[in-house]
């Protein structure tokens, strides 16, 4: 690996783990500003993780080494994650790892290692969210497919730096097929983030909770790493979104130096924009039975399917 | 990549748009959104129609175009809409099958039609050729819709939506059928509509409801 590449691959992570708490809190922002409500401060979600790294763990007495594991493996996946996706720059050393297909198994791990810690104490709170975020998961898990699988058809490759370099460069044409993803993904976004119309992050109120419900017997550095992994979560989405569908602006190829400060700015800019929209989404939609989520994937899966048929047929 | 002018595209993406309405009716519950979506189609309609009629300079197509904008989506939304109003119904009763399963149903009848359009397409001369896909599609959910609605109102909706694939069909196959064809359909559905609008007032006083299963049995006071 050249200086250069070591230069792109650290920036990619480290922007994640920086920008990942910052969007989480900019959300928020926007949630409050939209309701009526006094705004917390951009940075809350930072000042939540520095109070929890300095608590005392206390841990359950049943637990196994698993519940300890747990957070670092959620973490360490993340992380990982946030290398492979073209957030600042597509030329990723460590993309030629892992495709497309691979980072969907890598958040599948995730949320593998959620679930089995959430069983793990015992409780019934714990076991109800790990059930629900499983049901949640394997409806999404299909439809993220589906939605890669359109791009990876139309750039004729699953590695993603490259379907984002593909789709940028024929940028000027009407996609059906890319507004049908679109739509599907956000969807899959919102339902896999625990967003609004799937699970409420802001509450601790029993019966809803998916999410919430499976890090209860979580505390300080634990909690605190669960929930950074999930403000990555949400970044590596977002990413992911922006390298499909809007992929202009980030660092192409063997683009220099330049290129890489600009598209940090950039980067911000459409996380801005997104982060604003997903708080306007949030706030004019209604919490869904948790019987009816399953119907809210399966449309997304439906428009996700619906965009491959589209491309098939009219080859755009 | 594209090698399609652009305004291809567009008419393209409009008939993805058809498609996208036709599926929303079928997962829709409200009556009243429903009308809505019809409504939606018909505007969609209307700008093909349109822009087909600007890219190909065919005259008639402008006309249609006009007819479709003045009946479909004026005054035929217009007319369901007092209908509902007078008829009090806003809701739909459950739907035959859950609406997950009807979707995954919509989803076959698009392969299935896509792969029905494909010879069509292979012998079509237009340039607008892939939509005839789309239009069978969009007729065959419509057909869907039909099929799993039990109330009149939300069955004659599936009607017109069906009227409206056809049309779409028309188009992209020959660029529109003929001027005395098209003025038929348009009298035959808006006959069939005010006629249809005046039967749902005789169901309802025979049977209280506008469930089209009292159709079903023969013996009276049943």
């Amino acid at each position: 690996m050249n200086p250069m590449e070591w230069l792109t691959q650290t920036l990619a992570v480290v922007a994640a783990l920086v920008a990942a708490p910052l969007f989480l809190g900019w959300i928020n922002q926007c949630r409050a500003w939209l309701q009526n409500r006094s705004a917390p401060s951009i940075l809350q979600p930072y000042r939540g993780l520095v109070k929890l790294f300095h608590k005392d763990a206390v841990l359950a007495e049943s637990v196994s080494p698993l519940f300890r594991a747990a957070p670092y493996v959620v973490f360490a996946a993340m992380v990982t994650a946030a290398a492979i996706i073209p957030s600042t720059s597509t030329r990723l050393p460590f993309a030629s790892a892992a495709d497309a297909i691979a980072l969907v198994g890598l958040f599948a791990t995730a949320r593998v290692f959620l679930s089995l810690a959430a069983m793990d104490v015992g409780t019934a709170f714990g076991t109800l969210g790990a059930r629900r975020e499983m049901m949640v998961g394997f409806l999404a898990e299909p439809a993220l497919l589906m939605i890669i699988f359109v791009a990876s058809l139309i750039s004729a490759t699953t590695a993603l730096p490259v379907i984002s370099e593909q789709l940028a460069a024929h940028s000027l044409g009407l996609y059906p097929s890319l507004a049908f993803t679109s739509v599907a993904f956000t969807m899959v976004l919102l339902a896999e983030n625990a967003r609004i119309p799937v699970d409420n992050p802001s509450t601790h109120l029993e019966l809803t909770m998916i999410h919430e419900a499976m890090m209860l017997e979580y505390s300080a550095r634990h909690l605190a790493l669960m929930e950074w992994a999930a403000a990555l979560k949400l970044f590596n989405y977002a990413c992911i979104g922006f390298a499909l569908f809007i992929p202009w602006g980030t660092a192409m190829g063997r683009a220099g130096p330049a290129a890489l400060l600009l598209s940090v700015p950039l980067l911000g800019v459409k996380l801005l924009l997104a982060g604003a929209g997903l708080a306007l989404i949030e706030t004019v939609s209604a919490k869904l039975r948790v019987f009816r989520a399953p119907e809210f994937l399966a449309t997304a899966f439906l428009f996700a399917v619906l965009g491959l048929l589209v491309h098939l047929l009219l080859g755009a | 990549m594209s090698p399609l002018p652009f305004s291809l595209q567009l008419v393209n993406a409009l008939a993805t748009l058809l498609l996208l309405s036709s599926f929303a009716m079928l997962s829709q519950r409200r009556v009243v959104s429903l009308v809505n979506l019809l409504a939606l189609q018909g505007t969609v309609l209307f700008l093909a129609t349109l822009l087909l009629a600007w890219r190909t300079g065919q005259h008639h197509l402008y006309v249609s175009a006009a007819l479709t904008l003045a009946l479909k989506v004026c005054f035929l939304p217009w007319l369901l809409h007092r209908l509902i109003r007078k008829l009090g119904v806003y809701w739909d009763a459950e739907p035959l099958l859950n609406i997950s399963g009807t979707m995954l149903l919509g989803v076959l009848i698009v392969v299935f039609s896509f792969g029905l359009a494909q010879p069509i397409v292979a012998l079509a001369s237009t340039a607008t050729r892939s939509g005839i896909g789309i239009a069978i599609a969009v007729i065959l959910l419509a057909f869907l819709t039909m099929i799993t609605r039990r109330k009149a109102t939300s069955q004659l909706i599936g009607f017109l939506s069906m009227e409206n694939g056809l049309f779409f069909g028309a188009m992209s196959a020959t660029y529109g059928m003929p001027m005395i064809v098209e003025l038929g359909v348009a009298l035959d559905v808006l006959v069939a509509m005010l006629v249809l609008g005046v039967f749902f007032f005789q169901i309802r006083e025979q049977f209280d409801s506008l469930d089209l299963h009292h159709l079903e049995s023969l013996k009276e006071g049943k």
